[in-house]
């Protein structure tokens, strides 16, 4: 096979499996079937395609021969005679697979991302359903990302597909009062799938850096097909604003280099130029929500030329306005960071004291991190080095932890 | 599609429940769901310390005196519902009364 036909099967694998495979349950209600029949369509491409040539429309291709293969298999077994009666009153082959004619296909991928989503699946169960049926990821390498043995995600996702089934969770674009709630789990599953893979610092695990170019590639098919909904495009923003400086997040050792360190010349300016081109549309629905929020302070660092253009002020109100609209401590604690960096670090301080003596921290390395990077900056230096200390018997990672201890030595080297 | 809904809670949310307006409020859940054509079967449950569980070894039949499970929560009373798919049967458990002192467990029923 031509290097050129292996590209173009890969590309139709990851532009199209979802499609396939959220057709095919719309079709058949049954997610073993649909993911069986969309393999056998692949594995057809790689049999024909080198015969017969690519096709035109590889997508409407694939999802003929899947369908055409779901149809044969529930002939066979003569069962679902009804399901037998929708697949037979489909449209004609060649109104399938074409996604900007607007045919509903999209919306079966819509259908399937709020389906692996449905909040009565665990957490975990969501993550694994999406990757499997949407991004086409396998058992095994799903196992890989998430750090378990393959046989524990093959259980996940056998369990996961049952209850859908048995429960009765409904395939389908959650009605208008139940939408906004469920946006928010599928856009909470794909940002959790995006920092998964942003967090995996370890050069060699590759498998959990693709989760980031998954995470995105789905962003980006929820921001089209929820054009409305502008926390949609605000996720989209946030990863590609953070994605764009993840070569410069890690140095060669492995050590995290911060923000203000990191070489700016770097990072990646159409992923930067994009997320604020998303963030902008966004903001212009005037309904922020977090992910818009978040995108935006994202923002201004990625646009700040270096690390002393950057504008602080403008940070600190934006964490302001996170935390009103999610309450949440550790918002609090950089929206202390950046107080501290506009008005100094004294009333960053008072933040941080505060939060320790509410105790909604407690435990957490980063406030008593945050707290010695602070007392180093008043020239406190003996109580810096005491809260790195307690930092360092918090910290959970390598990486963390190599950078406090670095700290730490500068901290006590001093006079 | 048939779910059982499983009313379940400890002694606290019991006396919750016996104190004010939330039983009160089960009254008018059942008459809504029947009007809805959802409700099917609706029971309340006598305490566990009034159970009696049997179990058939060989062909002794043994009883013990309390529920089968001797954990802190227990079941307080079912509804049966028949509902469109488990988004209505979430809605349907949301409106109990019960379900904002104690919990309400949806369970699909085997269907043919």
């Amino acid at each position: 096979m031509t290097p050129e036909l292996e590209a173009a099967v890969a590309r139709a694998f990851r532009e199209e499996w979802g499609q396939i495979v959220a057709t095919l349950i719309g079709v058949t209600g049954d997610w073993d079937l649909a993911e069986e029949c969309a393999q056998d369509a692949f594995a057809q491409a790689l049999e024909r395609w080198p015969r017969d040539g690519i096709p035109r429309r590889p997508g409407a291709w694939l999802t003929t021969v899947a369908r055409n293969r779901a149809t044969d298999r529930l002939r066979r077994e003569a069962v679902g005679a009804a399901k037998l009666r929708e697949a037979a009153a489909l449209s004609p082959p060649d109104a399938l697979g074409d996604d900007d004619a607007g045919s509903g296909v999209g919306d079966d991928r819509l259908r399937l991302m709020f389906t692996c989503c449905h909040p009565a699946l665990a957490l975990e169960a969501q993550v694994a359903l999406t990757l499997r049926t949407l991004a086409g990821l396998s058992t095994a390498e799903i196992a890989r990302a998430f750090l378990v043995p393959e046989a524990t995600m093959s259980k996940r996702l056998v369990r996961a597909k049952q209850k859908i089934r048995h429960a009765g969770i409904p395939y389908r674009v959650p009605p208008a009062h139940l939408l906004p709630e469920r946006t928010t789990a599928v856009l909470g599953v794909l940002y959790l799938l995006f920092n998964e893979g942003y967090a995996a610092t370890d050069g060699a695990d590759l498998m959990r850096q693709g989760l980031c170019v998954e995470a995105i590639r789905l962003a980006r098919v929820l921001a089209r097909l929820l054009p409305g909904e502008p926390e949609a495009g605000g996720l989209l923003a946030l990863m590609l604003l953070h994605d764009a400086r993840r070569a410069t997040r890690v140095d060669d050792a492995g050590v995290l280099v911060p923000l203000e360190h990191q070489q700016r010349s770097r990072w990646d300016g159409d992923e930067i130029a994009e997320g604020v081109d998303l963030l902008d549309r966004a903001l212009r629905r005037g309904r922020p929500g977090p992910y818009q929020v978040q995108a935006a302070i994202a923002a201004c660092h990625a646009t700040a030329t270096d690390a002393a253009a950057t504008d602080w002020a403008e940070i600190a109100a934006l964490y302001g306005q996170l935390v009103r609209l999610v309450p949440s401590p550790v918002v609090e604690l950089n929206r202390a960071v950046a107080v501290a960096m506009a008005d100094g670090p004294s009333a960053g301080l008072a933040l941080v004291e505060a939060l320790e003596a509410s105790g909604t921290l407690a435990g957490y390395h980063l406030l008593p991190a945050t707290r010695a990077d602070l007392l180093r900056r008043l020239g406190r230096t003996g109580e810096a080095a005491g809260a790195y200390r307690e930092a360092l018997g918090l910290a959970a990672t390598a990486a963390e932890r190599h950078y406090l201890t670095r700290r730490l030595a500068e901290t006590t080297a001093r006079p | 599609m048939r779910y059982m809904l499983l009313i379940c809670g400890d002694e606290s949310s019991a006396e919750l429940a016996a104190d004010d307006s939330v039983m009160a409020g089960c009254g008018g859940w059942a008459e809504e769901m029947e009007r809805r054509g959802v409700l099917r079967a609706v029971a309340g449950l006598r305490p566990p310390s009034d159970a009696t569980t049997v179990r058939v070894r060989g062909d002794q039949v043994l009883l013990s005196d309390g529920p089968f499970a001797e954990t802190k929560d227990q079941i307080g009373g079912f509804c049966l519902i028949e509902c469109a798919d488990l988004d209505e049967a979430i809605e349907v458990a949301s409106k109990h009364a019960w379900a904002k002192v104690g919990m309400i467990e949806v369970r699909p029923l085997w269907e043919p």
